[in-house]
């Protein structure tokens, strides 16, 4: 088990931690860039505004596209690099001025993770109550909802191999890697996703 | 374990995505009331053997109330309904009185 430094004054841009036979590979990013929007999601000029920043389209219900990260049916989540978030915040304030909305800089918020690897699905439906069967569950889609005991989102980013983001309150984040690299031991895959 | 298909964003999860609030449609007594209306309005609770219409929130996912009519014999969920209304809606109270006739629950 690799030994993972979370603290606050020395924070680590990137951990990997490479969990052997199973093929499966979890990185951790501490920092990343992430506005919280809170608007009406149907909203042309919200639509617009996201367009403009992030360069993405507005995802569906429980999607995700590269950078833009559906959180309910109010809230988005936008990803960029790290310090950027003010910035975004500032420029969607500007371009919804008048518009009932929150635009937020939340990049200390939360911590990102990426887990990688056939076996990705198996470790995340060990925790989370969500049908990761492949035909249930592939590139682009998201949800928000438990891991273990925590409150979580993930979404596939990637397939063959499977990689799976996730995020989570960021005083959560030792938890969950430790969880992650729990449940992702050799030889405690059900087999079966 | 009771799968929850929430009204808001569609997921059908779960319990344990979601956190019970307790009896719904409650009127609150006042301003103006007696303390003993108050106090019922504060204090008195429901706890049915049967249909129960209840608050719920998807606190693991989208995070919004909603309202939910079930049994709380058999578990049986007759409906979910958007947590803005007073009542619940007419095709969850045909499906309770169907229920009732065929004896399913009180």
């Amino acid at each position: 088990m690799s030994e993972l430094d979370l603290s606050l004054a020395r924070p680590i841009l990137e951990g990997v931690s490479d969990t052997g036979a199973n093929g499966l590979k979890l990185f951790v990013q501490l920092l990343r860039g992430m506005v919280t929007l809170r608007a009406d999601l149907s909203s042309p000029s919200v639509a617009a505004a996201v367009k403009d920043v992030t360069g993405s389209d507005m995802p569906d219900v429980r999607k995700a596209t590269e950078n833009v990260l559906w959180m309910s049916t109010d809230e988005l989540l936008l990803l960029m690099p790290y310090g950027e978030g003010g910035a975004v915040a500032a420029k969607l304030g500007e371009a919804l001025a008048g518009e009932h909305h929150l635009a937020v800089d939340v990049s200390d918020a939360r911590s990102l993770f990426k887990l990688e690897g056939g076996a990705a699905r198996e470790v995340l439906a060990k925790g989370a109550p969500v049908d990761l069967a492949r035909d249930k569950f592939a590139v682009g889609d998201l949800r928000r909802t438990r891991i273990s005991h925590i409150a979580a989102a993930f979404w596939q980013s990637g397939a063959e191999p499977d990689v799976f983001e996730i995020i989570c309150f960021r005083s959560y984040a030792n938890y969950l890697w430790e969880w992650l690299e729990e449940s992702s031991r050799e030889g405690s895959m059900p087999g079966i996703l | 374990m009771l799968l929850i298909d929430c009204p808001c964003c569609g997921v059908s999860g779960e319990e344990t995505e979601f956190a019970a609030g307790g009896e719904a449609h409650i009127v609150r007594a006042g301003p103006g009331s007696s303390d003993a209306d108050f106090a019922s309005y504060l204090f008195d609770r429901k706890n049915p053997r049967g249909v129960h219409f209840e608050r719920w929130r998807h606190a693991f996912g989208c995070g919004k109330w909603f309202h939910m009519v079930r049994s709380t014999q058999t578990l049986e969920v007759f409906g979910v309904y958007k947590a803005d209304v007073t009542s619940p809606p007419q095709d969850i109270l045909d499906r309770v009185e169907a229920a009732r006739a065929e004896g399913r629950v009180k």
